[in-house]
């Protein structure tokens, strides 16, 4: 049973997410990293796969899945031919998400080394890091970590003494929101454009070109050394059941001091504001409502998400989610709706153009959006708006026509009297022509 | 074999069947745009959503999921009436929804299934995106604002015909499908692009605003531009033959058809022979039936027993055994169809037929071509062939010219000594094979290498228990029914000549070198005024093959028949009708006085031409001399202009000279 209580300094994991120490080789190893880790991967395979599953770790990049149990899914024995690999999705580009960068420019070597260990687990023959193409000093960094490693002997034949052979890949996208979907990220690792595939086969039994492939985020790939090292117990006591570990909060928008901070999940909304943020601008009354996760979860108005514990199954029970844990706070000064229009626009441009409903129907929503800003609709088209973004979910090959549907559903269940308030004042001084 | 309930119908179906196989398998059926069968697997119109439990309470893409055993399935459900409606809605949102000016209209998968599946209004009211088009060559038409880019097209264009140059630019809303460069697709498949589109938004360029389908009369027929027996549609207004598409035989042409085989269709109304001509002080002059076949009696009877017989390309096996008769009357057996001089021995059929059968060469996992461009020869043959390539990676070697077949080929040179004598890839590659294949083009035949293929094929063991992998390519239509009907001399046309005949029958024979038979009285008999009538000394009008009841035996030895699907032009008559008439002028006449006695007497005479399908042929290779040695040359020079028919059409003249001659057609702005 985990404990809600604020994380304290001596159980970070990332010790160095502000970047006060340098990144390199020898800083990090004084951090802990590269810790004798052929001891860890001695422990074995299946071993270090029970380890996470028993830590309660759930993956980083959105969804929650338990990353212990995607691991197992990978075959224990590769054919030949047909190796298995690991797949870190670093094109973190979702709006308000901003903790991969933080870990690549300041930590790669917990991601390199977490790299090794996951591969090891997986008898992955190789990693391959997709690092979003914006992210020029980040790729910089981390490319600069991989070849310390391999200078050092971490990487490569025999990886850090251990007898495994282990190569780690960096690849650098071209600057793609869609590109990190996991499967669509595979299409263009293998040089194709970044279209989302159909699933099944899941990458866990044809993945990157054909074979086995897990595709895991930067955070949950980083915070493995730090597991194993302490033990799955020490993780799994932070946070609500279901909910264990610690977790990179990115707080932006309008508090006063926006930070990207580790934290217990679970910890309250408020807590984790107060502490971290120094609190709402202009109090905690001005707040109007927070989006907790990343650009496509579901706004939550302000008095439901004072107290609520910020973790998967918390947020999900207010109808929204964790995601990335990208807190984007909105006080009273916001216009809510043209920030819902904004991120629409953000799905229309970015969609992959390769399913018909998010085609058509992310064009469509955010058309309805910039009218419904202005109020330049009828009432009814908020119903119209609702049901477009209701044929939208759920029929898609991947996860984007949700995202691109749900921040307009949560727009419309909290504030449709401000869209209908606009709508009124606009129309209210214009006379109808008799018929 | 998975069973699964499809709403409330419990079936099995197939290991390996999608849900929505299963769902047809029950009889249900679901609306689609990007599946198609012969097409890999996208799942990006979302059209074809059904429930499916045990599953996500969503809909699901029934045409990507497996049938797994103990699946429930429900096609009539409110959440996938909705979800039909709600995709439909978005498709038309940005669809111009021009059907009153769209060639497609009446024809459409959006249009019927809009009606059948969608809703009828809309809440779109914002503007709709425009698609500049694009150019996609001769053959196709676009209109890319009515695409719905399910990328049928791209896919065809990956997998079938092995010419990647077609695909996706910019993304989410913005998404087009365009050509690489907007160069015209280098495909002899392209017209079938058109066809696998859903929507109107690739059009056959040379019917483009010409007809309404609802206004057409569809007559079954088999092709004759190659030797494939491609069965296919003639759609006509009136006496018009307005465009020609493939029918479905899985055996034959799957559903493709070559650009050749779709788009000759505007020369069946171009350079026809409409009157009788004769031959006077050197000039043909127009005459009359009632003079031109007295002179033709006349020059007959005089002739006597030296009269020859040379049938063409495109020839029915009617028309043969009537000239055959004939002649027969006369005392005459000089026969022979195989124009340009080829004089491969012919005493056993199965040595000059394609004996794997077209779809069986789809098996073989390694293939020899011996101076042969299937791709040009017999383009439905080469898709099979690259489908073996792609789909269990069969090795292809060729010997002959370096020719692009849109899969990979490792030539081995050019010279027939090759045949005695093969490299050491090859003949590994031929020992782990189970079903080996030699192809034998007519370059092959023309340079007298039958011998030595056969000669090959034993020592690579092509033929063996339960497979025939020895395969002779043909390229015309008549020539598997011509050798049955005994169209052949063993020295070839040479011994014809030889024989010094009077009067030589041209019977739309217009690959015969004018030099030959100097001071012989040619007629010719046949549709179009090509290099045949400009040679004879009298040219009498006949049908082309849409104009008569025709059996046809493709080069496989498949028997098929084609039908009349409307009149010679002006006073044009069927072949087999100037035959009877002359031999009553003779005073013997022909014993039959309607089509169906002729075709009677002629399956009595030739019972393989009676058949429906494929004529048995055991084999039995005769023993021919083994030695041939080299260069190797591929007769065909011009894909798009081999016969008389494709040299009076504007199509084919187009696509040759774009296509093949590098010229860039202006196109007039719209």
């Amino acid at each position: 049973m985990g404990s809600v209580t604020p994380l304290a300094d001596k159980d970070r994991i990332f010790t160095n997410l502000y970047g006060f120490q340098s990144p390199d080789l020898k800083a990090a190893q004084a951090r802990g990293d590269w810790d004798n880790t052929a001891a860890l991967m001695a422990r074995g395979q299946d071993t270090i796969i029970d380890e996470v599953k028993a830590s309660g770790l759930r993956g980083r990049g959105g969804a929650g899945f338990p990353t212990g149990m995607k691991w197992s899914f990978m075959p224990k024995e590769p054919k030949p031919g047909k190796p298995n690999f690991l797949v870190i999705n670093a094109d973190e580009s979702e709006p308000g998400s901003c903790k991969d960068r933080e870990i690549l420019r300041h930590d790669p070597h917990k991601l390199v080394e977490g790299a090794l260990i996951a591969g090891f687990a997986m008898r992955a023959r190789a990693a391959y890091i997709y690092v979003r193409g914006e992210f020029i000093v980040e790729a910089a960094a981390l490319e600069k970590a991989v070849k310390e490693a391999y200078t050092a002997g971490l990487l490569g034949k025999n990886a850090a003494k251990s007898g495994y052979d282990f190569d780690v890949f960096v690849h650098r996208g071209a600057g793609a929101y869609i590109c990190g979907e996991e499967t669509a990220m595979l299409e263009s690792l293998e040089g194709k454009q970044g279209r989302p595939r159909l699933k099944p086969p899941f990458p866990a039994g044809a993945g990157l070109y054909g074979c086995p492939t897990t595709v895991n985020n930067v955070e949950s790939i980083a915070v493995v050394p730090t597991i194993l090292r302490r033990g799955a117990a020490w993780f799994a006591g932070f946070g609500n059941p279901k909910n264990e570990g610690t977790k990179l909060f990115q707080i932006s928008g309008h508090v006063n001091k926006p930070c990207v901070v580790e934290e217990s999940m679970s910890i309250p909304f408020r807590e984790l504001i107060d502490r971290h943020c120094g609190g709402i601008r202009g109090g905690w009354d001005n707040l109007l409502a927070v989006i907790p996760g990343g650009s496509s979860v579901p706004l939550v108005p302000a008095a439901e998400i004072m107290d609520a514990p910020m973790d998967f199954d918390g947020l999900k029970a207010l109808g929204s989610g964790l995601g990335t844990a990208a807190v984007i706070v909105m006080d009273k000064s916001t216009d809510i709706v043209r920030a819902i229009a904004r991120l629409s626009y953000f799905y229309k441009h970015e969609s992959c153009g390769q399913c018909t409903p998010c085609r058509e129907g992310t064009g469509w929503m955010w058309r309805i959006m910039e009218r419904l800003r202005e109020g330049d609709a009828a009432p009814e088209m908020i119903d119209r708006l609702y049901d477009v973004t209701k044929q939208v979910e759920g029929h898609t090959i991947c996860a984007l026509g949700d995202a691109a549907a749900w921040p307009i559903q949560g727009l419309i269940r909290h504030f449709r009297p401000e869209l209908e308030r606009r709508i009124a004042e606009r129309s209210g001084g214009m006379l109808e022509a008799a018929e | 074999m998975p069973k699964v309930t499809v709403d409330g119908q419990e079936i099995e179906v197939p290991a390996g069947a999608t849900v929505l196989q299963a769902c047809e398998l029950a009889g249900k059926e679901i609306p689609r745009f990007c599946y198609h069968e012969r097409l890999s697997i996208a799942g990006n119109c979302r059209m074809c959503l059904v429930e499916v439990a045990p599953g996500p309470p969503k809909p699901q893409a029934s045409c990507a999921l497996p049938a797994a055993d103990g699946q429930t399935i429900r096609t009539d459900t409110p959440m996938v009436k909705k979800a039909r409606e709600g995709v439909m809605e978005f498709l038309l949102i940005n669809h111009p929804l021009d059907c009153p000016i769209c060639d497609q209209g009446g024809e459409c998968d959006l249009q019927d299934q809009a009606m059948a599946y969608g809703r009828s209004y809309s809440r779109f009211d914002e503007n709709k995106r425009s698609v500049d088009d694009k150019y996609m060559g001769p053959v196709i038409k676009t209109a890319m604002t009515r695409c719905i880019q399910c990328t049928r097209c791209v896919r065809f264009a990956d997998e079938v015909a092995g010419t990647p140059e077609l695909g996706l630019l910019y993304r989410g809303e913005d998404l087009q499908i365009t050509a690489y460069l907007e160069r015209a697709l280098t495909s002899e498949l392209s017209g079938n692009l058109a066809d696998l589109c859903p929507v109107g938004a690739l059009l056959q360029r040379p019917q483009i605003f010409e007809m309404r389908p609802w206004e057409l009369r569809k007559v079954p027929s088999i092709d004759v531009m190659d030797a494939v027996g491609t069965n296919i549609r003639l759609d006509l207004r009136g006496p018009q033959v307005m465009r020609i598409l493939p029918r479905i035989n899985e055996d034959v042409n799957e559903e493709w058809c070559s650009d050749k085989t779709r788009h000759h269709a505007d020369a069946l109304v171009r350079g026809r022979l409409d009157r009788p001509w004769v031959r006077v002080n050197g000039k043909l002059q127009e005459s009359t039936w009632g003079e031109a076949l007295d002179v033709f009696a006349d020059k007959l009877r005089a002739a006597g027993s030296k009269v020859a017989a040379v049938a063409g390309d495109l020839l029915d096996a009617e028309t043969m055994f009537v000239a055959k008769k004939l002649l027969e009357t006369r005392g005459s057996a000089m026969l022979e169809g195989r124009q340009t001089g080829l004089n491969y021995d012919v005493s056993s059929l199965s040595a000059v037929a394609f004996n794997s059968t077209i779809a069986g060469i789809e098996e073989a996992d390694a293939i020899l071509l011996v101076g042969s461009n299937p791709r040009w020869e017999a383009p439905l043959i080469n898709t099979r062939i690259r489908k073996a390539a792609r789909r269990h990676g069969a090795k292809v070697f060729s010997i002959g010219p370096l020719v692009d077949l849109a899969y990979p080929v490792t030539n081995i040179g050019d010279d027939l000594s090759l045949l005695g004598n093969l490299p050491a890839n090859v003949a590994e590659a031929f020992a782990a094979a189970e079903r080996p294949a030699i192809i034998v083009g007519p370059g092959a035949l023309g340079a007298g290498a039958l011998g030595a293929a056969l000669a090959a094929a034993a020592s690579l063991n092509v033929v063996r228990e339960g497979w025939n992998g020895f395969n002779v390519i043909h390229t015309a239509a008549s020539r598997m029914a011509g050798l049955l009907l005994g169209y052949a001399q063993k020295g070839g046309i040479a011994d014809l000549e030889a024989a010094g005949p009077e009067v030589v029958l041209l019977l739309g024979a217009d690959e015969v070198a004018a030099e030959r038979f100097p001071g012989a009285f040619k007629v010719y008999i046949g549709h179009h005024g090509d290099a045949g009538a400009r040679q004879a000394d009298l040219v009498l009008p006949g049908a082309a093959y849409s104009e008569k009841h025709g059996t046809y035996v493709n080069l496989e030895g498949r028997v098929q028949r084609g039908e009349k699907a409307s009149f010679p032009p002006g006073d044009g008559r069927e072949d087999w009708t100037i035959f009877r008439a002359v031999s009553d002028l003779l005073g013997t006449p022909l014993p039959f006085d309607r089509f169906d006695q002729l075709r009677a007497a002629m399956v009595a005479e030739v019972p393989a031409l009676g058949i429906d399908g494929l004529i048995d042929l055991p084999w039995a290779p005769p023993s021919l001399p083994a030695d041939a040695s080299g260069p190797v040359t591929l007769p065909i020079k011009d894909f798009y202009l081999t016969n008389a028919i494709t040299r009076a059409s504007p199509t084919m003249q187009r696509c040759s000279a774009e296509l093949l001659h590098g010229e860039t057609i202006a196109e007039a702005a719209e």
